[in-house]
C-alpha cells in the first residue's frame, strides 16, 4: 500500500500545484497596461438603446494616467460620463478624461462615473460578455471583457446594506 | 451682584432649563430612529408635495391616484433611456420592498416617467419586467405628465444635445413615500440603501397606525 501511496502523491501533489498555479489567472481576469491595472469590468443587462459599463482602474506607477475615451462593438458609441446630484436633481455631463492617480484607483459606480453606452447593437443579457477598448491618453489602448449583471445591478457583488449618503 | 443673589440665579435658571428638558422629554416628537426619515414636515412647503394624477400604465390601462387609497406608494421619476440613475434607483426600491418581507403588499412601487415622448406603455412593459413584479410604471401626454410632475415638485429637462430622439435628460431623483391617505410622508434620496429605507417605511407604519 505504501507503494501505492508514493505513486498517487508522486502524481496527485504536481497536478494540484499547477492547478493552485493556474486557478488565480483563471479566476481573475486582470487585465492591464504598464503599470495600469483593471481590476473589474461590468455592465448592466439592457432594455432599450442606452446601457451603461463601469470600470475600477488602478495604477501601480507614479505618473498620472488619464483615461480619454472608450470604444466597443455593442454600440454605435460609448463615452465616458459622470452624474453629478445637487438639491436631489440628478444631471449627466460628458467627461474628456478621467484621471487614474498612482495609488489611488479610479472606481466608477452607480451615481458616479461610467461608461455610457448609446446606440446598442445588441440587447445586452445577463450572463453575456463582451469587448470593450479603454484608450489612455499615455498608455494607448486595451481591450477588456465586460461582464454583463443584472438590469438593477450596482457591482458585480450583492450589496453590502450601506448608505452611500 | 451679591454671590447669594447669584447663586439664587444660577439655581432658578438650571431649574427652568431642567423643567423645558423634561417637557421636552415627556412632550416632544420623536424618540430616535434612522435620521434619514422626515416625517409630515410642514417647513418650507415639502408637505405640499403630491396630488390627484390620471396617467397610463404599461398595459395601456388608465390609472388614478385615487385607487391606490390605502397604500402606501413609493413613487420615483425617471426616463428609460437613463442609464444609471434609474435602473440603480428602481432596484433599491425593489429590494427595499422585498426586505420588507409580508408587509410588503402594503406599499405599491410605482414608476413615472418624465420622457412621455419616447416613453410610451409597450417600452414602459418590457422595462417594468426587468424590476419589481408589483411595479407599475405610468406614462401620459405631455400635459399630464408635466401636472403630475409639478405637483411632486420634480424637476425635469433635457439635458445635453437636445434634439433628434437621442437626447438625455436631468430630473429629481427622489423616491417619495406617499401614505394610504394619499398624503406625502417622506422621500429618500438617490444612494439610499435599501435597508434604509425599508426601516424608513416601517417606521411610518408604526405612526400611522398609532395615529389610529
Amino acid at each position: 500500500m505504501n507503494g501505492f501511496v508514493m505513486r498517487a502523491l508522486r502524481i496527485l501533489l504536481p497536478a494540484l500545484f499547477l492547478v493552485a498555479l493556474v486557478q488565480p489567472a483563471l479566476a481573475a481576469e486582470i487585465t492591464a497596461t504598464g503599470k495600469l491595472v483593471v481590476e473589474t469590468v461590468w455592465a448592466r443587462a439592457s432594455v432599450v438603446r442606452n446601457g451603461a459599463a463601469y470600470v475600477t482602474i488602478r495604477n501601480d506607477g507614479k505618473t498620472l494616467h488619464k483615461l480619454v475615451g472608450v470604444s466597443t462593438p455593442v454600440a454605435k458609441s460609448a463615452g465616458l460620463h459622470t452624474v453629478t446630484m445637487r438639491d436631489g436633481v440628478m444631471r449627466m455631463h460628458a467627461l474628456k478624461a478621467i484621471e487614474i492617480h498612482p495609488g489611488e484607483p479610479a472606481v466608477m459606480k452607480p451615481g458616479g462615473n461610467h461608461i455610457m453606452l448609446m446606440g446598442l447593437k445588441q440587447k445586452l443579457v445577463k450572463g453575456q460578455r463582451f469587448p470593450l477598448t479603454l484608450h489612455f491618453e499615455k498608455a494607448g489602448r486595451l481591450t477588456v471583457t465586460v461582464q454583463v449583471m443584472g438590469p438593477g445591478a450596482r457591482g458585480m457583488k450583492h450589496r453590502t446594506g450601506h448608505d452611500k449618503q | 451682584m451679591r454671590p447669594a443673589r447669584i447663586a439664587r440665579l444660577l439655581m432658578a435658571a438650571t431649574l427652568g432649563v431642567g423643567v423645558s428638558f423634561g417637557l421636552i422629554a415627556l412632550f416632544g416628537g420623536d424618540r430616535g430612529g434612522p435620521a434619514v426619515v422626515v416625517g409630515p414636515v410642514t417647513t418650507r412647503g415639502v408637505a405640499l408635495v403630491g396630488g390627484p394624477f390620471s396617467l397610463t400604465d404599461q398595459h395601456g390601462k388608465t390609472r388614478t391616484d385615487r385607487e391606490f387609497r390605502g397604500k402606501y406608494l413609493l413613487v420615483f421619476f425617471g426616463y428609460t433611456n437613463c442609464p444609471d440613475v434609474c435602473p440603480t434607483g428602481l432596484q433599491d426600491m425593489s429590494e427595499a420592498l422585498d426586505a420588507l418581507g409580508p408587509d410588503a403588499k402594503m406599499v405599491q412601487p410605482i414608476f413615472i416617467t418624465i420622457d412621455p415622448a419616447r416613453d410610451r406603455p409597450a417600452l414602459l412593459k418590457n422595462y417594468a419586467a426587468n424590476f419589481h413584479p408589483r411595479l407599475v410604471a405610468l406614462t401620459g401626454t405631455t400635459g399630464a405628465i408635466a401636472d403630475t410632475a409639478k405637483a411632486y415638485r420634480v424637476y425635469y429637462a433635457k439635458s445635453g444635445e437636445k434634439s433628434g430622439d437621442n437626447y438625455l435628460m436631468s430630473h429629481s431623483a427622489f423616491i417619495y413615500l406617499m401614505g394610504p391617505d394619499g398624503k406625502y410622508l417622506t422621500r429618500f434620496s438617490y444612494n439610499t440603501s435599501p435597508k434604509s429605507m425599508a426601516m424608513g417605511i416601517r417606521k411610518l407604519f408604526k405612526r400611522s397606525s398609532a395615529a389610529r
